[in-house]
């Protein structure tokens, strides 16, 4: 039995110390909204903040959770910056299946609460670790664009 | 029923009458009020929202005037559930701030008309639905201006639609949410007229897709997000090579992992049903296995390839002859060899099923491309009858063909029927892709028989490859001995070459393979085009122009071939060290050119710097859902152009996770530009015929750049290292 902290919340969860995060929210806690998708850190679909920072869900122990915040796709919406990009991403139709988008989107967004400005090689950086087998990136690209454009004012 | 090898033809489409049509929706049997048997979706709905009025299997019109369209083809990416109800809302005159989108259950109304089944695939749902949708709005539509004339005691001549409402010459107006229920009761007219295409004022716009808001905050369910009550998970360790068997097996470890409830033997393998992923794939990974690899074992890719080559360098079936190949004397032959390896379609989500058998029914959750299909094997297994089993369509994180395959339906439905609860089936990565559902290998040998100028008297191509229509498990090989989609691509090409003979000889390696986005045409025009550069390059002409001249009888390659060049600036200087190359095809009838610029790096790494694709896909439902479907296929080409391999050894497949099969990522993407040819045709498919032109295009691009054609795929950019 742990207790982990997620979107502000304290929750007791059951699962072993080496259960990785993605599915004690998905299978224990019923938060289905960040996806699996490899299971060794190699494409970022069930990417989540820890402390802020972007993190692969598929690959941290529970037990390495403790003590930390985790914040994911269902309380972007409670950020500014979460909710920017959530906006840039509809006004810019970039899903196609959706699948990774969550993924996509928690990385952006960590990237935007950190660089307000960030160059084509910035979003690189930043998103490269995450696959979309639709090849939506450069949509991506423009939505990270317009988020960045937005939260500077001059949306 | 329509020809189900009309899958992947741009000619030759099936035709469903309007009686077949109606008949195969239920609307012939007199409307609602007639006894119209509603699919169940609608019951349900109808049931829960008594002010939610269904005018038919397609639609429901509320009382407020939104207008719930039914969809019963399912959305894996391809905006299928933003174009089905563009073309409803279109002859319906629908406000379209009010049209929802709700996927349909199984049900013989929601048949495909291309296929006769209720299914998704094969770029055939605008083909299909282009004007059996508009009727459902049409037809909707007139019932709402007949109920609305009743009201008013006028004729329906002197009324009009617009918007969602009905208005009378007099001004007088009434929204549809308030005609809904006595259009219901109006009788389904005989015939309606569709619109002119100069009428319409949704179709043909950039409308925001319908799907979006719940894909950017995690709400969006796919199948592997279903959760039960009861619910066990399954992980399986599934069959290694082709036709092997399980000897024997030990549970014991796997038993002892918390949370592991059951371990189940069933033909594809060993599974272990637990409470969740994790401990499933824990007990799944403690299973000791002895496995009889039977005669796949020895399966290596230097076979496959051997065998390929083999089959290439003799006769086959004829499957497209011109003139007299043998007659000709050539001044001199061109003469090359291209492959093509297995590839895997790697959908972002893992396939997976959720399936409970219980009770003298079934049913199933799932992202799956082939409704119908499954509710018949489904009902097999669970010993009930086909209308005894439900399905509940998920979205689907991706499909590309794959999720029309019924191997994760078949085995959740198994499993949960011994299990005796509900199962979720979730394919690791490794799974999903060593699960042995692949893109064929292939090797094409072509002859080019050239006059002293290089122009081409003969053309010949032998294209040695598995069959999928055999693999498929419900297509057979015609008696002319050709499985036209192992030939796609090569066999229809555009040129006007006097004499040609195009060949299918069958290898069979035996890995099964399977429906890949753009199937045949995959690899075949990357052949193809491969070697008609070449041809061009022996004849001393440009690319370009060389394709152009061969054209003159095909007016819509031509047009995108002249589309693409013109707007990538074909002929006009470029950066230092990048180079074009241009190519085209059709495929599910929609006409492609694409010019990639690429330069090549000493250490011989190629990057593709910007790509300009022209599309003639007939008329368009939603011009920017097309671009994007152009940009998706060529960047799924692009993973396939460049890294794309599956592997045997020992029969063993050697690629597992993203590590070794790896994906193109967002710093390795051109600029992609997309140019839609205006047209009236009837509309093409787009989500795959994007795809194809782009191998070929970079292949040629880098044979401008260094002087070398790279004939196989992937390419192996080694040969293009400077010394
Ligand atoms: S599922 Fe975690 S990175 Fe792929
Ligand atoms: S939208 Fe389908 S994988 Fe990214």
């Amino acid at each position: 039995m742990a207790t982990i902290n997620v979107n502000g919340r304290s929750m007791k969860v059951d699962a072993s110390p080496d259960t990785p995060v993605l599915w004690v929210l998905r299978d224990e806690l019923g938060m289905t909204g960040t996806k699996f998708g490899c299971g060794m850190a190699l494409c970022g679909a069930c990417t989540v903040h820890l402390d802020g920072a972007p993190v692969r869900s598929c690959s941290l122990p529970v037990s390495a959770a403790v003590g930390h915040r985790i914040t994911t796709i269902e309380a972007m919406s409670g950020t500014p910056v979460g909710k920017a990009v959530q906006t840039s991403w509809v006004a810019n139709d970039v899903p196609q299946c959706g699948y990774c988008q969550s993924g996509q989107i928690m990385s952006a967004s960590a990237l935007l609460a950190k660089n307000r400005k960030p160059s084509d090689a910035d979003i690189d950086q930043a998103m490269s670790g995450n696959i979309c087998r639709c090849g939506t990136y450069n949509q991506i690209r423009a939505a990270i664009k317009q988020a960045a454009a937005s939260l500077n004012g001059r949306a | 029923m329509t020809d189900i090898r009309n899958l992947s033809r741009g000619k030759a489409l099936g035709t469903t009458s309007r009686r077949d049509f109606l008949r195969a929706t239920g609307l012939a049997a007199g409307g609602l009020t007639l006894g119209f048997a509603l699919p169940v979706a609608s019951r349900l709905a109808l049931a829960a929202a008594p002010a939610d009025t269904p005018i038919n299997a397609f639609l429901r019109i509320a009382a407020d005037g939104t207008c719930t369209v039914v969809c019963g083809l399912s959305e894996m990416g391809q905006g299928v559930h933003t174009s089905i109800p563009m073309l409803i809302a279109e002859e319906l005159d629908a406000d379209w701030a009010r049209v929802k989108v709700e996927q349909a259950p199984v049900d013989k109304a929601y048949s495909n008309p291309i296929f006769g089944m209720q299914a998704t695939g094969g770029s055939t749902s605008i083909r299909g639905h282009w004007e059996p949708m508009r009727k459902v709005g049409a037809t909707a539509r007139a019932m709402l201006v007949g109920a609305a004339a009743e009201t008013w005691k006028v004729p329906a001549s002197e009324c009009r639609t617009e918007r969602g409402q009905v208005i009378h010459a007099s001004g007088k107006r009434l929204a549809y949410g308030k005609l809904a229920a006595a259009a219901a009761k109006q009788p389904v007219p005989e015939t309606v007229t569709l619109k002119d295409a100069s009428k319409f004022t949704i179709l043909g716009r950039n409308l925001r897709r319908l799907d979006t808001p719940p894909k950017v905050n995690g709400s969006a369910k796919y199948g592997i997000d279903v959760r039960l009550p009861g619910m066990l998970t399954a992980v399986m360790a599934r069959l290694p090579v082709p036709g092997a068997k399980v000897v024997s097996f030990d549970a014991t470890k796997a038993r002892a992992v918390p949370g592991v409830r059951q371990v189940l033997q069933i033909p594809s393998g060993v599974a272990v049903l637990a409470d969740g992923y994790w401990a499933a794939k824990k007990g799944r990974d403690a299973l000791e296995i002895q496995w009889d690899a039977g005669i796949s074992g020895n399966l290596s890719s230097a076979s496959v390839s051997a065998m390929l080559a083999d089959g290439a360098a003799r006769a086959g079936a004829v499957a497209h002859t011109v003139g007299d190949v043998a007659a000709v004397k050539p001044a001199r032959t061109l003469e090359a060899s291209y492959e093509a390896p297995y590839l895997s379609h790697t959908c972002m989500e893992p396939l997976n099923c959720t399936a409970w058998v219980h009770d003298g029914e079934a049913e199933i959750w799932s992202g799956t491309q082939s409704q119908g299909p499954s509710q018949g094997i489904v009902s097999q297994i669970a010993g009930v009858a086909p209308g005894k089993v439900k399905i509940n369509t998920q979205y689907l994180g991706g499909g590309f063909g794959r999720r029309f395959a019924p191997d994760f339906t078949i085995d959740a439905a198994m499993l949960s029927k011994a299990a005796g609860v509900p199962v979720k089936l979730v394919y690791t990565r490794e799974d999903d892709t060593q699960a042995w559902f692949y893109r064929p290998a292939g090797v094409t040998r072509f002859t080019a028989g050239l006059d002293a100028s290089g122009v081409a008297q003969s053309f010949t191509a032998t294209v040695a490859s598995p069959s999928i229509m055999e693999s498929s498990g419900f297509m057979k090989i015609p008696a002319n001995g050709v499985d036209h989609f192992a030939v796609e691509g090569t066999e229809d090409h555009p040129y006007d070459f006097p004499n040609q003979r195009i060949d299918y000889s069958r290898v069979e390696p035996g890995v099964r393979v399977w429906f890949w986005r753009s199937v045949g045409h995959s690899q075949n025009i990357f052949f193809t085009e491969s070697f008609v550069d070449e041809m061009a390059g022996a004849a001393g002409k440009d690319p370009f122009e060389y394709r152009r001249g061969l054209l003159s009888r095909q007016p819509r390659y031509r047009a995108a071939l002249e589309l693409a060049a013109e707007r990538a600036g074909w002929g006009k200087p470029l950066p230092a060290g990048v180079h074009r190359g241009i190519a085209v095809g059709q495929s599910f009838g929609s006409y492609v050119a694409e010019v990639a610029e690429v330069s090549v790096a000493a250490d011989g790494s190629i990057k593709v710097h910007r790509v300009v694709c022209a599309v003639d896909c007939g008329q368009v439902v939603n011009p920017e859902i097309v671009k994007r479907q152009m940009e998706s296929a060529i960047i799924y080409g692009m993973t396939a152009a460049l890294y794309g391999r599956i592997t045997l050894k020992d029969g063993r497949v050697e690629q597992g996770n993203f590590d070794t099969y790896p994906m193109v990522r967002i710093n390795e993407v051109p600029t992609i530009e997309v140019h839609i040819v205006p047209s009236t045709e009837k509309p093409g498919g787009v989500g795959e015929p994007g795809l194809p032109p782009f191998a070929p295009a970079v292949a040629n691009a880098i044979f401008a750049a260094t002087g070398k054609r790279l004939r196989e795929l992937p390419f192996d950019t080694s040969q293009l290292k400077r010394a």
